[in-house]
């Protein structure tokens, strides 16, 4: 499942901070999700809890930052709102498969103490 | 959550070449970039740290790593696409027949569950690696690292990956391929390329397969290529059948040309 092998990197990059900053448990953790990236949200809650178990972000939040879809166009050099990898641009109408955000799986913060 | 490949359904672990894969063993230290502390505090014992990292960071590297070893190796290495069922083994063993003479070729075979692809393509003299996935629906890079170990590398031309039969989850893994493969058989329906865009966008090739059977699917043929050069406009287009080895040889030709010239540009699929 893809959901799990993100999350457990999430999980992995969250440990190894709290490590590293010599503090004892991560309390929450922010993931930032892009609408085109292929990954649910809620499969991610549910690997979440699982992947969690038995280490230091065992109890942790999860929040997850959704990243809408934008697109670039060229003709009029400037950026527009999608839903999709090809989308119409509303000002010239032509449609255009460049796209600046959207595909996001990044992990954000991490808080601990 | 990807529907297609049967996730969580199955069960065990990731296998290579028969053998359990023992995480421990293969530890990979993780230092590829610093904690930076950029941390404020919100309440007394709490602190928080931008980390800002994408998750498929440590894959890309690895599949960064693969490339260069494969390169240096002067390897054509290809990583096979599709959903279940629209003929990669088939189209992979044919591929394998055919160039034998003009180059060498192993085989790395990703499945969730059974060994029959790999038995399929052994029992055609070709050298071939299992992985099985258990429930993870894709390969990664790390489990393209190790199945490659297992194969004889400096007697082979070109890496064909077949990947587990999924047009979701392999989208997001760089495996570090020269060239993604994508199939999409006559007999599954033109629209596929328009269902699933990362995999088809992320594709240099695209092929239409089992095209002996057009005619009996009712394909459009016509909607197929015009859905394909709306997703993925940039990909190589070939229309074959491996049953009949019609449309074969212009495929054939494109490989043996671009090993000769040392594959291709390297591609990034983030």
């Amino acid at each position: 499942m893809h959901e799990v092998s993100i999350m457990e990197e999430a999980v992995r990059l969250a440990v190894d901070a709290v490590k590293s900053s010599g503090a004892d448990r991560v309390t929450s953790l922010r993931l930032r999700v892009g609408a085109l990236s292929g990954v649910v949200p809620d499969a991610l809650r549910f690997a979440f809890d699982v992947v969690c178990r038995g280490t230091v972000a065992e109890g942790a939040s999860l929040e997850i930052e959704p990243v809408a879809a934008v697109s670039w166009c060229s003709a009029c050099r400037s950026e527009f709102a999608g839903e999709d990898y090809f989308n119409e641009c509303p000002r010239c109408h032509k449609v255009s498969g460049e796209l600046q955000r959207g595909r996001e799986i990044e992990i954000a913060t991490v808080e601990m103490n | 959550m990807c529907q297609e490949c049967g996730c969580g359904t199955g069960g065990g672990d990731v296998k290579i070449g028969g053998h359990p894969h023992d995480d421990t063993a293969h530890h990979h230290p993780h230092g590829g970039h610093d904690h930076h502390d950029h941390g404020h505090r919100h309440s007394p014992g709490t602190k928080t740290l931008d980390l800002n990292l994408s998750l498929m960071e440590k894959n890309d590297r690895l599949a960064e790593r693969n490339r260069g070893f494969f390169r240096a190796k002067k390897l054509l290495v290809l990583n096979i696409v599709s959903s279940p069922g629209s003929g990669k083994t088939t189209f992979i063993r044919e591929t394998a027949a055919k160039l034998a003479g003009d180059l060498r070729v192993g085989v790395i075979v990703g499945d969730l569950a059974t060994d029959n692809d790999a038995a399929r393509l052994r029992v055609a003299g070709i050298p071939v690696v299992q992985i099985t996935t258990g429930t993870v629906c894709h390969l990664d890079a790390d489990m393209v690292a190790r199945a490659a170990e297992q194969l004889d590398l400096d007697k082979l031309d070109v890496l064909v990956i077949e990947n587990v039969g999924n047009l979701v989850c392999p989208a997001d893994y760089d495996l570090g391929e020269d060239l993604r493969v994508v199939l999409l058989s006559t007999t599954e329906g033109e629209d596929k390329p328009l269902k699933y865009p990362p995999m088809f966008h992320s594709a240099q090739v695209a092929i239409i397969t089992k095209s002996d059977l057009a005619v009996a699917a009712g394909f459009d043929r016509e909607q197929a290529l015009a859905n394909l050069s709306r997703v993925s406009h940039h990909a190589e287009i070939f229309e074959l059948s491996s049953k009949t080895g019609k449309g074969m040889q212009a495929w054939l030709d494109y490989l043996v040309n671009l090993h000769a010239h040392g594959g291709v540009q390297p591609v990034h699929h983030h």
